[in-house]
């Protein structure tokens, strides 16, 4: 799960995570309110989406008057912004996050998550501050630090001052590092974060340390013990589908294709998706009903695929834990209820297969069954062609 | 032979008395996994058909022998069911459920590695030695006994390639399903190692999919350290970039851990890939030339 800048910073400042004053603001109106709070005589005003790249996108604008925050946040509430990573398509600004200029000396970078490979926390820190880490990584590798934290015991004092060092940060600047770092990490760990990411973290001209922008991921996993976080979630940055499968415990990602497709299991589902592309087809979605899948969540799924508007449907189920028969039930209550008009192929395999199969044979709707997934790609992707 | 498990593995399933739990230790007594007790705090002493249930872990191992143990909790009480089971002192930790936060898992790892404990999961369907042994939720009906390792990230895909190798009369010694999170018990390198070891195992199909560098080290370690035949499946050629596709370890970040990158470097390790999942089965078949 994401979460705005504006959001992340008030996550962090209570664990001594050093961020701008600011405040968060819908209209124009409250955005120069927001900014009469603040000691000026710079001020700065942030579109709030869950997107980087905002400041090349013209969503980060700095202003020098009470004035000019109402027309930059005047201008920047309801314009969509498109930066790379929003797509052409663009994110609607809602909100926008007024905070206090800083004069700014240096602008560096820090991040923690998870390293797989070794099984913990890796602290990556750069004096390329405001640039992608990734391009940081694919031109100038030795410009990142890296620490690799125990989780077992947390982040060490030897390591906030490797950091310092390699960013060259001493005096009281180095002190502050320490109470930043240390913050951070707490952050990740007390709130099961998935990344914190601070792009710029800047030294001002006094050398006070600053998160400037500030940005986290969560476990979706680890939300049950987290309802602060998950009241954090902004529901108008999702796609609608994906929220309505999410409420119904699916995991589904909506794609550009045309050929919708139901599959239990991620591998087979991303396995459908490959094979339904390698024989010409184009997949309209990812969509994985899980292992415990009932009737009702099936149903559930085949409406939110329907809802796509695909060409052709492809249900590919090998049943474990999940009965071919149950799903059978859910696919004849969802095309009779929802009035089926494109071509369904359906591949049944595994637990209580031939009931299942037995299911969609005697609800007399006009299906096309197939053995393999060789077989049912193939299919699938004629029928989207309407041969 | 097989690897982990075997006819004489003890099983306990921590969790048996939820739907799932009590559904998959019915089904493994069906086939014939000598599961000898069920643990589900509160309702001990009660019997789920001939199972007798314990209050705790400790208390099963002792009366029953297990050494074994297959755990359905709810992802939320995961850590605690884990830590129990090593501290019980079992060989084998095989946890299905799926969900669980991946700090728990950087919590509990380091005990169950200290303890030499092999854990296999979580989010995953457990692992199977046909005619032998069943731990998990995979469908018996798909296997056969043989000499193919398989061992997988996936469940349901890892039912298909079974599916498909057995069709073509090549029967498997273990079928392991490592799990789709991004900390897993047990790594690709781990089980390859086992099956090379396995005088019972004649080839490894391997299936990985996007996120990561499992498959990666999977590679290097085929070259530099198998002489059996290993060929693999990369599901999530078609995931966009930056999405969890599914399961929490599922996901290509900042370039890296993409389906064509580890395919490149399974092939120029030698490793034979199949180029869609419905030639799984047959590229093993062409690999050992039957």
């Amino acid at each position: 799960m994401k979460i705005h800048e504006y959001q992340a910073k008030a996550v962090l400042g209570p664990f001594g995570v050093a961020v701008p004053r600011g405040g968060i603001a819908t209209t124009p109106e409250e955005a120069v309110e927001v900014a009469r709070g603040l000691p000026g005589p710079v001020f700065v005003v942030k579109a709030q989406i869950h997107a980087g790249g905002r400041g090349k996108g013209g969503g980060v604008k700095v202003c020098r008057s009470l004035e000019e925050v109402r027309e930059k946040a005047a201008a920047m509430i309801g314009m969509t912004l498109r930066t790379v990573q929003t797509g052409p398509e663009g994110r609607l600004v809602r909100k926008v996050y007024v905070e206090e200029g800083l004069e700014i000396a240096r602008e560096l970078y820090v991040a923690m998550l998870l390293d797989r490979e070794t099984r913990r926390i890796v602290l990556m820190a750069s004096t390329e501050g405001g640039m992608e880490i990734e391009e940081v990584a694919a031109h100038t590798p030795e410009k990142i630090l890296r620490e690799s934290i125990d989780f077992s015991v947390g982040i060490q004092p030897f390591q906030v001052r490797n950091v310092c060092r390699g960013l060259g940060l001493t005096g009281a600047t180095a002190q502050q590092a320490r109470t930043f770092l240390e913050g951070m990490y707490r952050a990740f760990v007390d709130k099961d974060a998935s990344l914190v990411e601070i792009n710029p973290l800047v030294v001002t001209r006094g050398g006070d340390l600053l998160a400037l922008d500030a940005k986290m991921g969560f476990d979706d996993n680890a939300l049950f013990r987290h309802p602060d976080i998950v009241a954090l979630r902004d529901l108008d940055e999702e796609e609608p589908l994906e929220v309505r499968a999410t409420d119904h415990g699916l995991s589904y990602i909506k794609l550009d294709g045309d050929i919708g497709n139901l599959v239990n299991g991620a591998g087979l589902a991303m396995a459908t998706m490959d094979i339904i592309k390698y024989f010409g087809g184009e997949p309209a979605n990812f969509l994985d009903v899980g292992g415990s899948a009932d009737k009702a969540r099936v149903k559930a799924a085949f409406e939110i695929i329907l809802a796509d508007r695909p060409k052709a449907i492809l249900v590919n189920i090998f049943g474990g834990i999940m009965k071919c028969d149950i799903i059978a039930e859910g696919v004849v209550a969802a095309a009779r209820e929802v009035g089926l008009d494109v071509p369904l192929v359906v591949r049944l395999q595994g637990t209580n297969r031939d009931l299942g199969r037995e299911i969609l044979r005697q609800s007399g709707l006009a299906i096309i069954p197939v053995e393999t997934m060789r077989e049912a790609a193939e299919a699938v992707v004629r029928a989207s062609r309407g041969e | 032979m097989s690897i982990f498990i075997d006819e004489n593995t003890r099983v306990l399933v921590q969790g048996i008395t939820g739907t799932a739990g009590a559904f998959h230790a019915r089904q493994m007594v069906a086939y014939g996994t000598r599961v000898v007790g069920g643990v589900t705090p509160g309702k001990g002493g009660t019997r789920l058909d001939d199972i007798p249930i314990f209050e705790g872990v400790r208390e099963a191992v002792r009366e029953t022998g297990a050494d074994a143990t297959c755990i359905f909790v709810p992802a939320p009480f995961c850590k605690d069911a884990i830590l129990e089971a090593v501290d019980a002192g079992v060989r084998l930790i095989v946890c299905i459920t799926e969900g669980m936060p991946v700090l728990d898992m950087l919590a509990v790892k380091p005990v169950v590695d200290r303890a030499g404990i092999r854990m296999i999961g979580p989010n995953c369907p457990g692992l199977i030695s046909p005619g032998k042994c069943k731990i998990g939720i995979l469908p018996a009906s798909v296997h056969r006994p043989g000499t193919i390792g398989v061992v997988s990230r996936s469940g349901t895909l890892t039912y298909e390639a079974v599916a498909q190798l057995t069709e073509l009369g090549l029967g498997q010694s273990t079928a392991v399903g490592i799990g789709g999170d991004p900390v897993a018990g047990t790594s690709f390198v781990e089980v390859l190692e086992a099956f090379e070891a396995d005088p019972g195992t004649e080839g490894v199909v391997l299936i990985g999919e996007i996120g990561g560098q499992a498959e990666e080290k999977a590679a290097a370690f085929v070259r530099e350290h198998m002489t059996k035949p290993v060929v693999a499946f990369i599901a999530g050629r078609t995931a966009p970039p930056g999405r969890r596709m599914g399961h929490a370890g599922a996901i290509v970040s900042g370039g890296s851990g993409t389906a064509e990158g580890k395919i490149q470097v399974l092939r120029d390790h030698g490793i034979e890939v199949a180029d869609t999942p419905a030639d799984i089965g047959a590229t093993m078949a062409r690999r050992l030339g039957r």
